[in-house]
């Protein structure tokens, strides 16, 4: 009864999930259901079971695979119909539409609705029916996945019939697949086995290898060949969808890098300035998001899908605001001195962080993911997650704006004079200073911006930005200054070859081989990937 | 001959005083704190013994730290890690001292091996039951580390904050990998739960005494050796490197060998130190690795002035004797303290407190000398200010080609 089982799981599974339009007719359903009382004979009870099925109603699941197992019993006293369970010498009652358990009750009480084999094939077709003849394709495609996932040989007819009359692609296939399946634990002629296991080796995934591997074990000539075959063509499908996913993996922790690191390049490239408070900016980013979710939450709950679009802007203008002052208020009497310019904005990072624990306490606050980040998406192999994946779309986004500035725009090429030469930029009459100032609140508004993506994967503590610092410094560092192809290059790769390393050395040791290829690399690079060249001579 | 030698070179009578400073503590500290009966108000208590010997460790850190970066011009963010390192070389040398005596009482493996189930001691523990061992480790780990660090580093010109860079990832490499429990120290906890040093208990007023005693005359000896160095002709080569890179290089030195040579030095000073912190605070672990720790040790050395030798000595004592008392009154405040130190001794004491000292003393002097009627260049130079004067204003520069107040793009 595995199948009935299965189907009843799926059925189940809808009724939770929807509220299906069936379900006005509850009333109805329950009439068809008390006319288990009357029944006398095997042929009435198989009218009534024709009657359920045609309901289309899933809700009818449960009594139906009850039912089968001869679990449905009629209350002597007043004739209403349960589903029930028996423990000892007494018997626990349930609701027979909702499942809903109704207390216990002595035995003999209750009279059974008797069943017989025939019977138990009607209501195998009735559920299958009302699965894998539902209208909806998606829950054709749950009942084929789920079928595939615990494969009946009983059930080789319903889904013959099925792939008969399945038109779409994708559930044809997930249909062929769970028939595939079944076939191989039937007792069904060798040549029938032999087109399912070549069947399942066109998939790729570890269900399908773990089925004929466990096929391969127990069959014998040329049958175990066959799936041996198949097992090692899945498995070089799933070593490729395997490396897929690192690159993705990699991909994913690239931009975050990217978004972290890429103000900092800016500031670094244009005023040779190491801003340690960098991360300090991202941190006051994704406590803007934080804020703007809580006004949102109180004032207009319907916002909320917005509140990312409303944070961005407010949290690059509150952490540019920041870097603002800090340049002004701090950094440039330091100018020409970089190594003091470094300790000045470590004591502002921790000024940050200490005023941030003390405004919003050293939790972590809560930041919601709105709708349509939240959720995942299968390609192929590979879940992707939403909020991943709009986050390397928005690192990329950022990283095309900035191209934009630097290469398009007249201050962006002030910015380059300024990098290229200062003296001779000043002498062309650029205001080197407020270029510098405007520069730096650009780097940490960046920074801001980079803090509302960063909020939506990560923990929103006053030591948010403590976490990428290093590593963005190595991004930077290694991707070579004052070009943002080198961040961009040096980014991806980083977290890509992170990513490759995990699987073989865990994350800690991965992690510390990245940053020896780091020190490695700078023996011969020490001005990174992307070097700007030039006549300087280094002090 | 080397006093004769020191005294020839100049050596400055202040660091003379705090030389003879140290090693009168050293003798007086203990005498007051055995001798004395706790009912008397001069007897120094337990806690003020095991509190200045830390920081007098912490002065040596700092002390190592100044001679790579006020003499050399190499800001470390990473000197944290020579000093855990050679915290750890001790650690082992106390764990294995423990014995049968651990909670699981085995003779050969530390508890927490035995709590992981290891079933022999790894190899690179061999050694570490005889104190000799563990003290030619203490020296050797922090120093090779160095050696092998900066031959790469300076060899191939990675400077200024490049540099800065890469020593904190360095020691932020270090931090995770201690944190591992497979490498075998102890991962998280670290190394805890001492009991002996050399027979002696570690928690004994005894103990504790000699162990200040050792650390003031550590630093004493530090000093006098930092003090040499820095007045020789090796010294001089230290200050052309840091002020004037390229044109030591041009003029025919090999400035990378003289920054190996300070760089190798002063780890070996910071593995010292580390080695006699662990047993006066009876524990080590990863987190003396962090990041932050290093940049600390940055702050105390330019709180107390770089570039001199009793700078970092009161800047070490003065920052952490702040934190102390902050983090009893007023807890959460001490990393505002902390940040607000680090912009106003960047923006108003470049040269810390000793530097704005001898200024302070300098500019009062020539006042007095400009209402008397002579010229302020006639005054006799005072020896005990030579060493700060030898320290003209480009020390603060990145360099001599940055000529002012402005960015340096990052080229």
């Amino acid at each position: 009864m595995t199948f009935l089982r299965v189907l009843a799981m799926i059925l189940t599974a809808f009724c939770a999930a929807a509220v299906s339009p069936a379900q006005a007719d509850d009333a109805a359903l329950r009439g068809i259901i008390a006319k288990f009382a009357e029944t006398g004979n095997y042929s009435q009870t198989r009218a009534i079971v024709a009657e359920l099925a045609a309901s289309g109603d899933p809700a009818v699941a449960g009594v139906l695979n009850a039912l089968a197992d001869g679990d449905v019993h009629v209350r002597t006293s007043d004739n209403q119909v349960f589903i029930t369970k028996d423990a000892g010498k007494i018997t626990r009652v349930f609701d027979p539409l909702t499942g809903e358990a109704l207390g216990e009750e002595p035995k003999n009480l209750f009279e059974k609705v008797k069943v017989n084999n025939s019977l138990r094939r009607a209501v195998r077709d009735a559920l299958s029916s009302l699965t894998l003849g539902s209208a909806d394709p998606a829950k054709r495609l749950q009942a084929a996945r789920t079928m595939f996932a615990s494969p009946d040989a009983a059930s080789i007819e319903a889904l013959d019939a099925a792939i008969g009359k399945e038109r779409d692609a994708g559930v044809k296939a997930a249909l062929e697949a769970a028939r595939a399946a079944s076939v191989l634990i039937s007792d069904l002629p060798d040549d029938e086995k032999r087109g399912a296991v070549e069947r399942l080796g066109a998939r790729a995934d570890r269900e399908t290898l773990s089925l004929l591997k466990a096929f391969a074990e127990r069959s014998k000539g040329d049958l175990k060949a066959a799936a041996e075959r198949a097992v090692s063509s899945i498995e070089s499908g799933l070593a490729f969808w395997a490396a897929a996913q690192n690159v993705w993996y990699g991909v994913s922790l690239g931009s975050v890098l990217l978004l972290a690191a890429i103000g900092l390049a800016i500031t670094f490239g244009v005023m040779g300035v190491i801003n340690m408070a960098h991360g300090e900016m991202v941190m006051i980013g994704a406590y803007t998001t934080f804020l703007v979710q809580e006004v949102i939450r109180g004032t207009a709950p319907w916002l909320f899908d917005w509140s990312l679009a409303i944070a961005l802007p407010l949290a690059f203008l509150a952490a540019g605001a920041v870097g603002l002052a800090i340049e002004r208020g701090i950094i440039r009497f330091l100018y020409g001195r970089p190594l003091e310019t470094l300790l000045a904005t470590w004591g502002v990072s921790l000024v940050l962080q200490q005023t941030v624990r003390t405004i919003f306490g050293p939790t972590n606050r809560e930041v919601g993911n709105p709708s349509w980040m939240s959720g995942s998406f299968q390609l192929g192999e590979l879940a992707i997650t939403w909020n991943r994946l709009w986050i390397v779309v928005f690192a990329l986004a950022v990283f095309a704006a900035l191209l934009y500035i630097f290469n398009r725009t007249a201050w962006g090429l002030q910015m380059r004079a300024v990098t290229a030469n200062r003296r001779m930029a000043a002498s062309m009459g650029i205001r080197t200073p407020w270029v510098d100032a405007f520069t730096f609140a650009l780097g940490s508004g960046i920074a801001g911006i980079a803090g509302v993506a960063l909020s939506q994967i990560d923990n929103v503590s006053p030591n948010l930005g403590q976490g990428y610092i290093i590593d963005s410094f190595m991004v930077v560092v290694f991707g070579g200054v004052g070009n943002l192809w080198g961040t961009l290059v040096g980014a991806f790769s980083l977290g890509i070859l992170n990513k490759f390393l995990e699987p073989y050395a865990g994350a800690v040791l991965g992690k510390i081989l990245v940053l020896v290829v780091i020190i490695l690399f700078i023996q011969k690079r020490p001005r990174g990937l992307f070097a700007l060249k030039g006549r300087a001579v280094e002090a | 001959m080397i006093t004769r030698r020191l005294f020839a070179g100049g050596i400055d009578r202040r660091v003379l005083t705090v030389i003879l400073l140290l090693l009168a503590a050293a003798v007086i500290v203990p005498v007051l704190h055995l001798a004395v009966p706790p009912s008397s108000p001069f007897h120094v208590p337990n806690y003020i013994v095991a509190l200045t010997g830390k920081y007098l460790t912490y002065a040596l850190l700092a002390l190592a730290l100044d001679l790579v970066w006020g003499f050399c011009g190499i800001l470390s963010l990473g000197h944290g890690a020579f000093f855990a390192l050679g915290g750890y070389a001790m650690g082992m040398y106390l764990m294995r001292q423990i014995g049968t005596r651990g909670v699981y009482g085995n003779p050969d493996l530390p508890d927490f091996m035995v709590f992981l189930n290891w079933k022999e001691l790894p190899w690179y523990w061999y050694g570490f039951d005889q104190f000799w061992f563990a003290a030619i480790m203490i020296v050797l780990v922090p120093g090779a580390l160095a050696f092998v660090f900066g031959w790469f580093a300076f060899r191939s010109r990675v400077t200024g904050v490049y540099l800065s860079i890469i020593t904190q990832a360095l020691t932020y490499a270090l931090l995770l990998a201690f944190f591992r429990n497979d490498m075998g120290f102890g991962g998280n906890n670290g190394l805890t739960d001492f009991k002996d040093i050399l027979g002696f208990n570690v928690q004994a007023p005894g103990t504790r005494a000699a162990l200040f005693a050792a650390s003031a005359c550590a630093l004493a000896f530090a000093l006098a050796v930092t003090a040499f160095l820095t007045t020789s002709k090796f010294g001089k080569l230290m200050i052309a490197v840091r002020d004037a890179e390229s044109r030591t290089r041009f003029i025919g030195w090999r400035p990378e060998n003289v920054k190996l040579f300070a760089f190798v030095a002063s780890a070996v000073m910071a593995g010292i130190a580390g080695a006699l912190y662990v047993p006066q605070v009876g524990i080590i672990n990863p987190g003396e690795f962090a990041p932050a720790n290093s940049i600390e040790i940055v702050v105390w050395t330019a709180v107390g002035g770089r570039g001199t030798l009793v700078g970092p000595v009161i800047g070490a004592l003065m920052v952490n004797g702040a934190k102390s008392w902050f983090t009893g009154v007023l807890p959460e405040f001490w990393l505002f303290a902390l940040g607000g130190l680090f912009i106003a001794v960047t923006l108003f004491l470049p040269k810390g407190v000793v530097g704005a000292y001898d200024q302070w003393r300098r500019s009062r002097r020539d006042r007095a000398a400009r209402k008397a009627g002579r010229p302020p260049a006639g005054e006799e130079p005072t020896p005990g200010t030579n060493d700060v004067q030898a320290t003209p204003s480009s020390s603060v520069r990145s360099g001599p080609s940055s000529g002012g107040a402005e960015p340096q793009p990052a080229e």
